[in-house]
C-alpha cells in the first residue's frame, strides 16, 4: 500500500518530483565536483605553482653559509656535489613528490671583452635510475616562465652531436647581437670553444645575462668533470605546520613518534632532509618565498571550493523547501484526509520525506556523475589535468545530500504538522 | 450509557458562537439527522463528534473518553478505530484506484486486504469499478467509493456531513438505501443534510439554528 501511494505520488506530481530531482542533483554535482577537486587539488595547484620555478635548492656543505656563486678567480675555494649522486635524489622517501630536478654548474667566459657566465645544466636530460624508472628533466620543466624568443629550446637529445648548443639571455644576446643559428665563441679558461645558439630566452631576471650550455660541456670547459655547484629540485609539499617548522629547526629536537610521522609528511622540510641523507655534504633548504606562498594559496582554494559547496548546498535546501512546501500545500486535501481516516503524523511525514528522499536519490545519483564530469571540467580547464575519482566522495556526499533534503524539507513537515483535517476537509 | 454525550458545548470564533451551549445525547444504533440552515453550525457540531476539533468549552463523551482531554495522538486513535466518514465532496485521493481508496483506509487502521476492499465495493454496487481513478466515476459513484471507504474498518459510528449534497435524486436513493442498511446492522448514523428527504428517513431529528439546538424530534413515521 505504502508503495503505491509512493508510486501514486509519483505519477501525479513528476513535474514537481523532477524539480526537487534537478535541485538535489545541482547541489550534489556542484558539491562532488568541489569535493572532488578539493582532494585533488593539493597536488594539482602544487604542479601548477612549480611553474614559478623550483622549491628547493641544494648547494654543497661549505658554500652553504656565503652561498657565493662568483668566487675569486682561480682561488678554487669552492665545494662542490658529485655527480655521481643526483639520482640518489629519485630514490629518497618521498620520490614521487620530486617532479623535476636539475643540476647546475658554471663557469666564466669571455666573449666580446665581456666577461659573462656560462651555466652548464641538463635541459631535457634522459635519467635511467637505478630503480629502473626513466625520467625526462631538466630545465625546460624548470623555467617554465623563459620564453623563448628566437630559435627553440634546446634540447640535448635531438641536438646533432657535432656541434655544441647554447642557449643565450636577451640582453646579452642584443648586446653581442646573436641570433638563432649563428655560430659564437667562448674564450674560457682551457680555450676558445665554438657554440651554435639554439635559442634566444627571456627571463626577466640576471638570466638574461648569462648563457646556458649541457652540463658535460661546461663540466668539461672548466676542468670539473663529474662536479656540480647545485642542483634545483621541484617537489610537491605539504603545507607547514608547527611540527615541520620545529623539525626544519632541528630534527633532532623530535621525539621518536613525531620525527616518524615528520619523516613520513611531504613537508618541505623532511624531503630537504632525506635529499641531505643521500647527497653528500650538502645543505638542501626551502626557496621559503615559493614553498610558503603554496601553502597559503593552497589554503585558500580550499576554503574558496568549501564555501562554492556550502553554498550551492544551502542553495538547494532552500531551492528544496520551496518545492517541497509547494507539494506539501497542492496536496494538503489529500494529507487532511488521511489524518481523518486516521493515519497517524508520522505516518504522513514518512509518507511524504520517503517521496522525497526517494526523489532525492535519483538526483543525487545523477548530480554526483554530473559533478564528477564538472570536476573533469575545472581539472581540465584549470589545471590542465584530470581529476581522479575518490570513492570515499560518495559516502560525503550522500550524507551532506541527506541532510540537505531534511532540512529543506523540515518547514513543510512542520506545516504537514499543524494541518487540521476539519480544516481542510471542509473548504474553509 | 449513551454511546456519545455533549455536555454544554460551545465553539467560540473571536465573536462568533458557531456553537451555543449545545447538549445532545446519542445512543447506540440510532440514526440522527442534523438539520439547520447554512452557517448554523452543523459542520462544526459534525467535527467536534467526528474528533477532528474540540469544543471550546464543555465536555464530548466518546464510548466514555472525553475527546476534550485527547491529544492529537488519540484523536487520531479514536477517528481511525470508531469513526467513519462521509464527505459531501467525496474525497478521494486521485492517484488511487477506487479499491486502492478503500484500502487506505485499511492501510492506516491495520493491514489493507484487498478482497476485503473490493466486498465493501461491492456491497456498495461498484464492484465493476474497482480499477477506475475517481476521475474516472461519476459523482454518485465517488460518493458510494467514499462511504465503502467509511464502512471497511467496521466503525461504531458512521458521520456523513451532506452525503447527497452533490447527487441526483437515483443517486440519493441508493446512498439512502446503504443508510437502511447500516441501521439495520446497528451502526450508529449521524448525518448531516439540507434535503428534507434525506433528513425525514432518520429516526430521529435536530435542527440547529445560530449555533443552538432549536427542535429536537423523533421521526413518527420511521421506520414505515
Ligand atoms: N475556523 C473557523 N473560523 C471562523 N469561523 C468559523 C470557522 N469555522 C466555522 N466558522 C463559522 O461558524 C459558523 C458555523 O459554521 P458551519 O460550517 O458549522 O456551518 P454549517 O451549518 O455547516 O453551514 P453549511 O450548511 O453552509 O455547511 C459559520 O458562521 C462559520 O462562518
Ligand atoms: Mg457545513
Amino acid at each position: 500500500m505504502f508503495f503505491r501511494m509512493i508510486k501514486g505520488a509519483f505519477t501525479r506530481q513528476w513535474k514537481k518530483m523532477m524539480m526537487i530531482a534537478l535541485t538535489v542533483a545541482l547541489g550534489s554535482s556542484l558539491a562532488t565536483a568541489m569535493i572532488n577537486v578539493m582532494m585533488d587539488v593539493g597536488d594539482k595547484v602544487n604542479q601548477e605553482l612549480k611553474t614559478y620555478g623550483a622549491n628547493i635548492t641544494v648547494v654543497p656543505k661549505s658554500s652553504s653559509v656565503v652561498n657565493s656563486l662568483y668566487e675569486i678567480e682561480g682561488a678554487d675555494t669552492q665545494a662542490y656535489l658529485l655527480e655521481s649522486e643526483l639520482g640518489n635524489i629519485k630514490t629518497i622517501f618521498w620520490a614521487f613528490n620530486i617532479v623535476d630536478f636539475a643540476p647546475f654548474i658554471d663557469t666564466k667566459a669571455e666573449l666580446g671583452g665581456e666577461q659573462i657566465r656560462l651555466v652548464g645544466t641538463w635541459f631535457d636530460h634522459h635519467l635511467e635510475l637505478p630503480t629502473g624508472e626513466t625520467l625526462n628533466t631538466g630545465v625546460q620543466n624548470l623555467r617554465t616562465w623563459w620564453d623563448i624568443t628566437e630559435g627553440e629550446w634546446l634540447s640535448e637529445r635531438t641536438w646533432d652531436k657535432d656541434t655544441d648548443p647554447v642557449m643565450v639571455g636577451e640582453a646579452l644576446a642584443k648586446r653581442m647581437s646573436l641570433h638563432s643559428g649563428d655560430t659564437v665563441t667562448l674564450s674560457t679558461l682551457s680555450g676558445n670553444k665554438d657554440f651554435v645558439v639554439a635559442g634566444i630566452y627571456s627571463s626577466g631576471d640576471e638570466a638574461d645575462d648569462e648563457m646556458f650550455a649541457p652540463m658535460d660541456t661546461v663540466q668539461l670547459l672548466s676542468d670539473k668533470d663529474g662536479y656540480l655547484s647545485s642542483i634545483e629540485v621541484s617537489a610537491l609539499t605539504t603545507p607547514d605546520n608547527e611540527l615541520a617548522i620545529k623539525a626544519a629547526k632541528d630534527p633532532g629536537s623530535l621525539t621518536i613518534s613525531q620525527y616518524e610521522t615528520w619523516y613520513c609528511t611531504a613537508y618541505c622540510s623532511s624531503i630537504c632532509y632525506q635529499i641531505q641523507e643521500v647527497i653528500t655534504d650538502s645543505v638542501a633548504s626551502p626557496v621559503r618565498q615559493v614553498a610558503d606562498s603554496e601553502g597559503a594559496i593552497l589554503e585558500k582554494t580550499h576554503l574558496l571550493m568549501l564555501l562554492i559547496t556550502i553554498l550551492s548546498l544551502v542553495g538547494s535546501a532552500l531551492g528544496i523547501t520551496n518545492l517541497v512546501t509547494a507539494s506539501v500545500m497542492e496536496r494538503s486535501n489529500e494529507i487532511g484526509l488521511l489524518k481523518a481516516i486516521g493515519a497517524t503524523n508520522g505516518a504522513i511525514s514518512a509518507l511524504v520525506l520517503s517521496e522525497i528522499m526517494l526523489t532525492g536519490i535519483v538526483g543525487a545519483a545523477v548530480g554526483y556523475f554530473a559533478g564528477f564530469g564538472f570536476a573533469q571540467i575545472i581539472g581540465q580547464t584549470v589545471f590542465g589535468s584530470s581529476i581522479e575519482m575518490k570513492l570515499f566522495v560518495i559516502p560525503i556526499v550522500a550524507v551532506l545530500v541527506i541532510a540537505v533534503v531534511l532540512v529543506g524539507s523540515l518547514p513543510a513537515i512542520r506545516m504537514l504538522l499543524s494541518l487540521r483535517p476539519a480544516e481542510v476537509l471542509h473548504g474553509r | 450509557m449513551s454511546l456519545l454525550q455533549l455536555k454544554n458545548i460551545s465553539k467560540i470564533y473571536g465573536e462568533l458562537k458557531a456553537l451555543d451551549d449545545v447538549s445532545l445525547e446519542v445512543e447506540n444504533g440510532e440514526w440522527l439527522a442534523i438539520m439547520g440552515p447554512s452557517g448554523s453550525g452543523k459542520s462544526t457540531l459534525m467535527n467536534i463528534i467526528g474528533c477532528m476539533d474540540k469544543p471550546s468549552v464543555g465536555e464530548v463523551i466518546l464510548d466514555g473518553r472525553d475527546i476534550a482531554k485527547e491529544s492529537d495522538k488519540g484523536l487520531t486513535e479514536i477517528r481511525r478505530e470508531k469513526i467513519g466518514l462521509i464527505f459531501q465532496q467525496f474525497h478521494l485521493v486521485n492517484y488511487l484506484t477506487a479499491v486502492e481508496n478503500v484500502m487506505v483506509a485499511q492501510y492506516y487502521h491495520s493491514l489493507p486486504d484487498e478482497k476485503e476492499a473490493l466486498e465493501a465495493l461491492e456491497r456498495v454496487g461498484l464492484a465493476d469499478r474497482a480499477k477506475h481513478l475517481p476521475s474516472q466515476l461519476s459523482g454518485g459513484e465517488q460518493q458510494r467509493v467514499c462511504i465503502a471507504r467509511a464502512l471497511i474498518n467496521h466503525p461504531e459510528i458512521v458521520l456523513a456531513d451532506e452525503p447527497t449534497g452533490n447527487l441526483d435524486e437515483a443517486n440519493e436513493n441508493i446512498v439512502i438505501d446503504i443508510f437502511k442498511q447500516l441501521h439495520n446492522e446497528g451502526t450508529t448514523l449521524i448525518v448531516v443534510t439540507h434535503d428534507p428527504e434525506v433528513g425525514e428517513v432518520a429516526q430521529r431529528m435536530i435542527v440547529l439554528d445560530h449555533g443552538k439546538i432549536k427542535t429536537d424530534r423523533v421521526n413518527p413515521d420511521f421506520g414505515k
